[in-house]
């Protein structure tokens, strides 16, 4: 199948978990805010554990199912998966949201936050890769 | 049961992201790298999530409550802040450093790549910091 096909249908697959955890539990499929509830004092602890428990499982089904899990190589070095990670952390939980809670939930409520926020990290992301890619010069800079 | 469906949805939303190539680091950079040699398709997985979750949120809105919960969760704050935007613009620094969100991030431990695991530690720890900060930001996802 055509990688643009296949990742249509993950689109959709996406939209359907986010579509199911509203209609059942009543909540936006934001994967930081479900996730971060677990080191931020959240009292509702079970269904946060049990959606990352599935979210683990995804590419290991997928693994069973068609002989590969989809994940990929890392593409930095290990300093910059480090200073990576403290941003992606940082940045979305101050700004209340990641590309799963703004940009696919937010997006698909026309939330004029998570519009905004969606621009600007599209946008800021695309400038990095072109200061780490083009500027910086190369990959596993 | 509320358990289970969170389980569920974790597990279409981790199934969603491989199969869409979100799992894929140089896919998710190739995406960003709009000066270089694009790669447009993510632009599949977000419009086939977007999609989805617009029409489906619509329909299980139409129902007065979720189907295990007394009511719907949906983010109150409506302000667009600094907050909002540095978090964003912090994120998508990260996010096109290596090229993980936090569902890829998480969704990917499961092959036990060491890099992967430092990038969600230190992630987790800028969701803690960020927590810490004064008149801490409501998650809404």
């Amino acid at each position: 199948m055509h990688p643009w096909v296949l990742s249509a249908i993950g689109g959709v697959l996406i939209g359907l978990s986010a579509v199911l955890l509203m209609g059942t539990l009543g909540r936006i499929a934001g994967i930081s805010g479900i996730a971060s509830g677990l080191v931020a004092g959240a009292s509702d602890r079970g269904w946060r554990v049990a959606f990352m428990v599935g979210l683990i499982a995804g590419p290991l089904l997928l693994l069973l199912l068609r002989g590969e899990s989809g994940i990929g190589a890392p593409q930095v070095s290990l300093p910059w998966m480090a200073a990576a990670g403290l941003l992606v952390g940082f940045g979305t939980r101050l700004g209340g949201g990641c590309t799963s809670g703004h940009g696919v939930c937010g997006m698909a409520r026309l939330s004029p936050r998570s519009l905004t926020a969606t621009m600007v990290f599209m946008v800021v992301g695309v400038a990095t890769v072109f200061v780490m890619r083009h500027l910086l010069g190369g990959s596993g800079v | 049961m509320k358990l289970g469906m969170a389980c569920l949805a974790g597990l279409l939303f981790g199934l969603g992201l491989s199969l869409g190539g979100m799992t894929q680091p140089a896919v998710v950079l190739g995406f960003l790298d709009i000066f270089g040699n694009w790669n447009p398709r993510l632009l599949f997985v977000m419009a086939g999530a977007v999609l989805t979750t617009a029409i489906g949120y619509r329909w299980v809105w139409g129902r007065a409550r979720p189907w295990f919960e007394s009511e719907f969760r949906l983010p109150a704050t409506r302000q667009i802040d600094s907050r909002l935007v540095l978090g964003a613009a912090l994120f998508g620094i990260g996010w096109g450093i290596a090229g993980y969100c936090p569902g890829p991030a998480l969704a990917s431990l499961g092959s036990g790549l060491v890099p992967v695991a430092t990038l969600v530690a230190t992630m987790v720890l800028g969701w803690w910091l960020a927590a810490r900060l004064p008149a801490p930001a409501k998650p809404t996802t």
